[in-house]
């Protein structure tokens, strides 16, 4: 059977590939924060994945106001980076996992939660940046990925509730496979931020520290926050935090925190980076 | 009339739903057409003339062309998309939201790394001064 062996939550801010991309991960305003994704980076390095399932959202890319899937699973063999308007990020291709990604498209719909399926997809930085972070800069991806797209761009984005119900439906699904891949969900995004109209700029540690402690220990409660909240407390940015309950959800009812750092600001985010290991 | 939304005190904040997007489905159409670098082109040839392509009404015409930001997403426009012409122009995330607030790129920037704008005085309209 295949094994769940982690989960990372994981923002996933475009400047931090572009500093990637440009050499500049030692200038003065990133090295404190890329310092600090080491550990994360150690502990990814032992957890040895063939796959990772990357929660994200597309940013106009794949997929634009013509059709918008609220979730959307990558099916192919292989997904090349996108242009979002300024050519696409210098990175490898991202290799699929077909037999598993048709695997979970069956159970999961079996299991009531009517994905989009997607054969030909381009995936943006929200999907690459959260690689990079947790790979660095190799000359191919060390794990084959599933892409699962959550549309947090046009409102409403599904609830967290749903994200975290989705998550425990792909632990099942992760757990029937025979196979004997190990697996990691990435769920990315966030942490606050807020990118347009006059309170561009809004950070708010403290909702985002309530929100990692109560993903870790009571993800329930989490579950439970309304979107006008993370619309006020994490601003209209932050709602992007819904993918980290799918993660949650995937890793089971107890987990223990290998590892969190948070920084601000990179860009116009505060920045979080969270590993779990089910308890 | 669209019914109020339990969002719309947020200050400062135009959450993209149905409203918007609808309003501006065609200067998103505009702005999603610059992923490709054929299109890029063509549009820095000649701005008027490729706009000329797109269902956009005048006032999303003269915003796209003056490049005034916080207009653009009063009309609709969605901050992702809106960044692709930003981005032709060679701006940042940062720049795109900096230029939205009033502030100059560099009281913005020293602002975020300050820790960002606090969201005390900032989560109800009435308590706060952002626009």
């Amino acid at each position: 059977m295949a094994r769940l062996v982690g989960g990372v939550g994981c923002s996933h801010v475009p400047a931090v590939g572009a500093a990637i991309d440009k050499g500049k991960t030692g200038d003065p305003y990133w090295a404190p924060y890329f310092a600090k994704l080491e550990p994360a980076r150690a502990w990814m390095a032992e957890a040895r994945p063939d796959v990772c399932i990357v929660v994200y959202n597309d940013h106009a890319n794949a997929f634009s106001l013509e059709v918008i899937p609220t979730f959307a699973l990558g099916l192919a063999d292989e997904f090349p980076p996108a242009d979002e308007g300024y050519g696409p990020r210098p990175v490898p291709v991202v290799r699929g996992h077909p037999e598993l990604a048709w695997h979970l498209a069956e159970a999961l719909i079996m299991d009531e939660f009517d994905l989009t399926l997607v054969n030909e997809m381009a995936v943006d930085h929200g999907l690459t940046v959260p690689l990079s972070v947790m790979f660095g800069e190799p000359d191919a991806w060390p794990s084959r990925v599933i892409p699962l797209c959550v549309n947090v761009v046009q409102y409403p984005p599904p609830t967290g509730n749903r994200c975290y119900r989705l998550g425990q439906a792909i632990r099942r699904a992760v757990d029937a496979f025979e196979g004997d891949e190990r697996v990691v969900v990435f769920g990315t995004g966030g942490m606050s931020h807020q990118l347009q109209g006059g309170r561009a700029g809004f950070i708010n540690v403290d909702f985002d520290t309530r929100f990692l402690d109560g993903l870790v220990a009571d993800p329930e409660a989490i579950a439970g926050i309304p979107h006008v909240e993370y619309l006020r407390e994490a601003g209209s940015e932050g709602i992007e935090l819904v993918m980290w309950l799918v993660m949650r959800g995937a890793l089971g009812p107890e987990v223990r925190e290998v590892y969190r750092a948070t920084h601000v600001p990179t860009s116009n985010t505060h920045n979080g980076l969270l590993v779990l290991e089910g308890a | 009339m669209p019914a109020p939304r339990d969002y719309d005190d947020i200050p400062g904040t135009m959450v993209f739903d149905g409203r918007r997007s609808r309003r501006g489905y065609a200067l998103n159409k505009f702005l999603m057409s610059l992923n490709q670098p054929a299109n890029r082109e063509a549009f820095q040839n000649d701005e008027g003339a490729y706009l000329d392509r797109f269902a956009v009404d005048d006032e999303q015409r003269e915003a796209v062309l003056r490049r005034e930001w916080l207009r653009l997403i009063e009309l609709g426009g969605n901050v992702y998309y809106t960044y692709k012409l930003a981005a032709c122009d060679g701006m940042t995330f940062q720049d795109l939201a900096g230029e939205q607030t009033g502030m100059t790129a560099e009281d913005f920037a020293k602002m975020m790394l300050q820790g960002g704008r606090s969201p005390e005085g900032n989560r109800r309209r009435g308590e706060s001064e952002a626009r």
